[in-house]
């Protein structure tokens, strides 16, 4: 083992302690509040402030955790635990795609937007005035205007719920290819004028390369809001089989068992911790080769 | 080293596609029926003789000449839900299960409802043949140009309520006064508002109205003096949850409940709607006899087999735990049974009341439901009164002069 990969290896159990520390840390926030706190809440100048503390505002911790062993419906053969998986598992292949089709689409648009300056021009307001609109109005515009077109898609609401990941996703890829492959320095592309390469030959050799570094925190945050819009129309349109869908339902059992809600909760900050990991594992496939003072 | 990268691309493509297929479909269980070529004759043995709505001085509906409809053979038709796969939507549910709707020539895909998916606009749109909807609410799309019409009024009362712990005395609407009261907004609050100006209370000055969420923390928790809940889901909810000066649940002596159907103000709730547009086609009008004819048998069902339809709920994929799916489906039965014009009749009174207070009414924001009275075509008894004689000749109870709900026994969690 050289002394590198030493240092590697150490900062990586480094970063893995300081991710269960945090979760204790947060853990054992949530119980000293809960301890100390008014149980009725605290309001100052007539407006509520403070948050309940009593077990139905603000659950133990380990009451969450105990409800994933528990059986989801009496008689059920599955845990909540196995239930929470599929569906975050299901959710997670939505987001998936959602991520992928959408960072396919922003590199596309980003490369039609450097080749020709008119459609950047064309597109560029449209591209930023798409993400202002608020999600939770997406969502059902978009399930409609498919159910308007077919029979078919109506009953379809995953489907729906991809395509607002993929709304969501596609515009940073966009903005960070699109700014990539604008930042090429001047000299490198003059070489390739001299060596009398054509626009697709310089794009692939050299302007995709240099886009590179912008396009690795631009897939975090698209990976980001690829289950946020999977997970908020799942929320939206009930999509069955979603971890949205879940939340939905362990919402409306929140009267007798608040805790539950958070198995779910839990389940979609696993989806999006696992997407994390993926986008995290494209980023260093993309960097692979970099010597890292080009980065 | 460039082909690979082409393969590598293609591959990456590929799998997007892959994976966006898998997180589709994925329904172990399908909700349809595989129609074998339904032969039965429904709806083509009509007479003119059943055409007489109950008179009322709204008129006598849309008129449908049944006699004109032909009766559908492993048609394919989709209903729409309000809401996800719950007790409420039992007989639909159980007319699947129990090969009704095959009976009647037709094959049904029942389609989920969500959050933000309105049902009468679904079908309005066309994507869907029959929906299930609030009265209010779908004649409010109405006015807004969708032209759905109600083709039988399962639901016959309204299963609203305001539920209240006993000490705080609330018995009558009357009593809401100076109490702060829960209600869920989004238009499900004008049968408060209705109550509220029969017992000659302001809305705006003599109760504090607050937004409520769907669970009932809010008057657990001693926020809300009453609270909106429906007889079969939030009001089971707080029977299902520990009352905890006594350890155990929450027991139905410990509450006040005021009903608005009591209170002479309940507005009709889930109809079965259709596209008014296509009634005029006899292929169309043929299904929507027949479906409502076999929806209707299904209801029957469940009024007779109240475990056997929570069964067939649960077994549909509902979340709802089974004691409160029985509890919910002993709840519906009460809304729907027993039913004296016959189930699924449009009741003339209860309409022009729902119609009444949804056009007269106004909220806090001085909004109503409707701008004027719905035209005459938005509702109509033919279908109906047609589906009801042919399950009469099958020999099936569409009274249920005899019904008696069963005894639910709650659960913690409803589990």
């Amino acid at each position: 083992m050289t002394d590198a990969e030493r240092q590697r290896r150490r900062t990586r159990i480094r970063r893995a302690s300081m991710f269960a520390v945090a979760f204790v840390l947060v853990a054992v926030s949530w119980e000293l509040y809960k301890a100390v706190g008014p149980e009725k809440g605290g309001t100052i100048f007539g407006t509520r402030i403070l948050a309940r503390t009593d077990d139905r505002a603000m659950p133990h911790i380990w009451d969450m955790f105990s409800r994933f062993s528990e059986s989801e419906v009496r008689g059920g053969e599955d845990s909540v635990f196995v239930v929470v998986l599929r569906a975050a598992w299901y959710s997670f292949r939505c987001a998936l795609a959602a991520f992928v089709a959408g960072s396919l689409l922003g590199i596309g648009l980003a490369v039609l937007m450097a080749r020709f300056r008119f459609f950047e021009r064309a597109l560029m307001p449209y591209l930023v005035i798409s993400q202002t609109v608020p999600i939770i109005v997406l969502a059902p515009l978009i399930f409609s205007l498919m159910a308007y077109n077919s029979r078919e898609l109506a009953s379809k609401t995953w489907l729906a719920a991809v395509l607002l990941g993929v709304f969501l996703a596609f515009f940073p890829v966009a903005m960070g290819t699109l700014r990539g492959l604008q930042t090429t320095p001047s000299a490198p592309l003059e070489l390739m004028d001299s060596y009398a390469a054509g626009w697709w030959k310089t794009l692939w050799k050299l302007r995709f390369p240099n886009a590179v570094p912008f396009l690795a925190p631009a897939l975090r945050l698209a990976g980001a809001a690829a289950v946020v819009g999977v997970t908020v129309s799942e929320i939206s349109l009930g999509v069955r089989y979603g971890v949205g869908r879940l939340i939905l339902s362990y919402g409306q059992e929140a009267t007798s068992d608040p805790p539950k809600l958070y198995t779910a909760v839990f389940g979609a900050a696993a989806l999006g911790l696992v997407m994390a990991a993926v986008v995290v594992g494209i980023d260093r496939l993309l960097m692979r080769n970099r010597p890292p003072e080009a980065v | 080293m460039r082909h690979g990268r082409a393969a590598k691309l293609a591959a990456i493509v590929s799998l997007a596609g892959l994976l966006v297929a898998a997180c589709g479909d994925d329904e172990s269980s399908s909700d349809t029926t595989a129609a074998a070529g339904g032969t039965e004759t429904t709806a083509a043995a009509g007479g003119s003789d059943t055409t007489a709505a109950a008179g009322g001085d709204t008129g006598a509906g849309l008129a449908v000449d049944v006699a004109s409809c032909t009766a559908p053979e492993g048609a394919k038709v989709k209903l729409q839900l309000q809401w996800v796969t719950q007790a409420q939507f039992a007989g639909y549910f159980a007319a699947v299960d129990q090969g009704f709707y095959e009976k009647a020539g037709l094959d049904v895909e029942i389609v989920e409802g969500g959050v933000d998916i309105p049902p009468q606009k679904t079908l309005a749109s066309g994507a869907v043949d029959f929906a299930i909807s609030w009265v209010p609410k779908a004649l409010a799309e109405r006015e807004a140009g969708a032209k759905v019409t109600n083709i039988a009024q399962v639901f016959q009362r309204s299963g609203t309520l305001q539920v209240s712990f006993k000490d705080k005395n609330i018995t009558s609407a009357a009593d809401f006064k100076g109490k702060k009261i829960g209600n869920w907004g989004f238009g499900n609050e004008y049968e408060i508002f209705a109550a509220l100006s029969k017992a000659g209370l302001d809305p705006a000055s003599d109760v504090t109205l607050l937004q409520q969420n769907f669970d009932m923390n809010g008057l657990l928790s001693g926020e809300i003096d009453a609270a909106e809940a429906m007889t079969y889901n939030e009001y089971a909810q707080v029977l299902e949850a520990i009352n905890p000066d006594t350890g155990a649940l929450y027991q139905p002596e410990d509450l006040n409940v005021v009903s608005y159907e009591d209170e002479g103000v309940g507005m009709l709730q889930d109809a079965i709607w259709a596209d008014e547009t296509r009634l005029s086609d006899p292929a169309y009008c043929g299904q929507a006899v027949a479906f409502v004819k076999a929806s209707l048998e299904g209801w029957a069902y469940c009024r007779d087999n109240a475990q056997a339809c929570a069964d067939i709920v649960v077994a549909k994929g509902s979340k709802l735990g089974a004691t409160h799916q029985l509890w919910q489906m002993n709840e519906v039965n009460k809304l729907i049974w027993p039913a004296e014009g016959g189930v699924g009749v449009i009741d003339t009174a209860a309409w022009d009341r729902t119609v009444e207070i949804a056009s007269g009414t106004k909220n806090l924001d001085g909004a109503t439901v409707l701008t004027k009275a719905p035209d005459a075509t938005s509702w109509t008894n033919d279908i109906v009164n047609e589906a009801v004689k042919l399950l009469t000749a099958d020999g099936v109870d569409v009274n249920g002069s005899s019904f008696a709900p069963i005894e639910v026994t709650l659960t913690e969690g409803g589990a």
